[in-house]
């Protein structure tokens, strides 16, 4: 009883320092006022317009949405290949190159931007968005592996055989069978990787050059005092999106889980 | 019943090796056309591999596989004239069970009516009419089995492979898939290959059955000569219960030979139908149902041996004796319907055990 009740609290806690700043994103977003301090003094949608005046901001957001979109697509394909390798076959040095794949997970997102900055000017590549592409493809990937490798791990060998058996080639087996059943997997990777490369500032900000994606646009404006609301206005949009492709992604997961007769264990990775 | 038929498998000294592993040791054999054939043998003896050898699923190290006299070394699993039944059944999930029926169909020319008419045939002969617009993923484990079955006959192959297809199922569903799979068998006249691990279900189901070894294949025979006569220890033990009784040869002469078993005695062997020498130790085997016990009043066709009870189990219909024989233990399965009204014997009682030379089985 008082253990439970310990760990309630706790948990409690917890959650309150985890999620009250976020909810003070739009709870400033609206407020009449300036100066991000309470009490609050009104209601208001004037940083919503400003917002959405800002000829900058959109620039920014086109850059974002190349930037994500090409990495979620590029990371979910090299996700696919490396899932399906594997899952299905056996190859020297696989624990070694899967922990390979795997290791920008666990490395500060600092040191890669970092040893790819100085790799890139030392072999005089400029900065642009495609180099924002590269560093978040590297680090979006693993994701991409994480989530394919349980839709390919759940996929039973023999419906591809039976496939086969049944006359088709290894290439419509794979478009006939293999594709449709880890389709949720597959989208689940895309929205990920899309929410983690939109998100991703260090990267965006170290590679970015001259062209800055939102994050680092973000980050830019904090200096002035009265660009603030408008920021927590686009902030509070922002987490909505994320909210809403997350919740999308792991729908998708859990379905492509189902489909292919395996339990739900919990969360995404 | 089926010896007449023209060959339709040829194993030549088929050799697999998984790296050092040596799966399939010099297979050697033939199945004919229309026989309902069986490779039995506990895991890891190498049945499976050798039926995904038929179908494609594996490349062999060495030798050849010949399917209707054609080499089968260059031609893919998709253009073998095979279908196979997975131990899973693989019935894709994301299709109806009319879409997985007809899978095979896709690259047919016919038109679409006359597919659907192929698939509807194909789920009325499967005993699933009716169930074509069912998701497959909402069906009962013996109805996937029909559809899997439904959907790897509907390209009318030459042979069916079967992976161990009843052994997901639930004793009494597969009881009764013996008997269907028996039945569409004969009404298609296909030759079906069974894996199996069970030998009930081998000898229930087919026409002949392969005993499989550690890659080899031990005995290949009729389900009634592998039972009664076994060709080594090890096919007697795997195929129903054998009592192995130490035993000397005592002189040879001719088709017969003269014996001294452990607590039996003297007996004569007609070893025309017994195995070749094999090297092992002598014994010689009795199955449990062709011994019984006599009751005070009854008296021995052939032979009798005096023993003591050890064990009695009790299965209603039939009653199980453990009997010590002088120097070595036998079971006895005595049928009730042998000793109609007889009372079961206790633990202790001093019995005679009636036996036959002509059911013993000599291995040495």
């Amino acid at each position: 009883m008082n253990k439970a009740f310990g760990l309630r609290t706790y948990a409690i806690i917890y959650l309150i320092f985890l999620y009250a700043p976020i909810i003070l994103l739009p709870m400033f977003a609206f407020n009449d006022s300036k100066v991000i301090a309470f009490p609050l003094s009104g209601f208001t949608t004037e940083w919503f317009g400003q917002m959405w005046e800002d000829d900058q901001l959109f620039r920014s957001l086109k850059n974002s949405m190349i930037v994500s979109l090409t990495t979620a697509v590029l990371a979910t394909t090299f996700g696919v290949f490396a899932a399906r390798a594997t899952t299905r076959y056996r190859f020297p040095g696989k624990a070694g190159i899967m922990g390979l794949v795997m290791l920008p997970l666990v490395l500060p997102e600092m040191i890669v931007a970092m040893s790819l900055l100085v790799v890139l000017l030392a072999i005089g590549v400029p900065l642009s968005i495609f180099t924002i592409i590269l560093g978040h493809v590297l680090i979006c990937t693993p994701f991409a592996v994480a989530i394919l490798s349980s839709s390919f791990q759940s996929l039973d060998r023999s419906l591809e055989e039976a496939a086969y058996d049944l006359g088709e080639t290894p290439l419509s087996t794979f478009r006939l069978i293999v594709l449709p059943l880890v389709m949720p997997g597959i989208i689940s990777s895309l929205l990920i990787c899309f929410t983690i490369s939109l998100d991703e500032f260090i990267i965006a900000y170290f590679l970015g050059g001259t062209e800055t994606p939102l994050s680092a646009y973000i980050y830019g404006q904090f200096r002035f005092p009265a660009r603030v609301p408008a920021m927590l206005a686009l902030g509070t949009i922002l987490v909505a999106v994320s909210v809403v492709l997350l919740a999308i992604a792991e729908y998708f997961r859990r379905r492509g889980i189902a489909k292919t007769g395996g339990k739900v264990s919990g969360g995404f990775l | 019943m089926t010896s007449d038929r023209p060959t339709m498998i040829e194993f030549r000294d088929v050799h697999k090796y998984y790296g050092d592993y040596h799966a399939l040791r010099g297979i050697n054999g033939t199945i004919r056309a229309g026989e309902f054939f069986s490779l039995l043998g506990p895991s890891g003896c190498g049945k499976t591999t050798l039926l995904r050898t038929i179908a494609g699923f594996e490349d062999i190290s060495s030798g050849a596989v010949l399917i209707d006299g054609k080499d089968m070394v260059n031609v893919q699993a998709n253009a073998r004239p095979t279908n196979m039944v997975f131990q899973s059944y693989a019935i894709f999930p994301h299709m109806s069970v009319a879409e997985n029926v007809g899978f095979g169909l896709r690259k047919d020319p016919r038109s679409k009516a006359e597919k659907g008419r192929a698939v509807d045939e194909a789920l009325e002969m499967v005993g699933l009419v009716g169930f074509g617009g069912r998701a497959a993923h909402a069906l009962s484990g013996g109805q996937r089995q029909r559809v899997a079955l439904a959907r790897a006959l509907i390209l009318k192959p030459k042979v069916l492979l079967l992976d161990e297809p009843l052994s997901a199922l639930d004793k009494k569903m597969r009881e009764h898939m013996q008997v269907e799979l028996i039945k569409l068998q004969r009404q298609v006249g296909i030759t079906f290959i069974l894996v199996t691990h069970d030998q009930e279900e081998a000898l229930v189901m087919s026409d002949r059955i392969a005993v499989m070894f550690e890659g080899e294949i031990t005995q290949l025979a009729d389900p009634e000569t592998l039972y009664r006569r076994p060709n080594s220890k090890k096919v007697a033990d795997f195929i129903g219960t054998m009592n192995f009784i130490p035993a000397t040869v005592l002189s040879e002469s001719g088709d017969t030979v003269e014996v001294e078993a452990k607590g039996l005695g003297r007996a004569a062997l007609d070893i025309s139908a017994a195995p070749p020498k094999s090297g092992e130790t002598t014994v010689v085997g009795l199955r449990p149902e062709t011994l019984t016990l006599l009751y005070d009043d009854q008296k021995a066709t052939e032979r009798e041996t005096e023993g003591v009870i050890d064990e009695v189990i009790y299965f209603g219909d039939m009653t199980y004796y453990d009997v010590y024989l002088g120097g070595t233990d036998v079971e006895v399965r005595l049928s009730m319907r042998n000793v109609p009204g007889r009372p079961v014997l206790d633990v202790g009682t001093k019995v005679r055990v009636a036996w036959s030379p002509s059911a013993l089985v000599l291995f040495r």
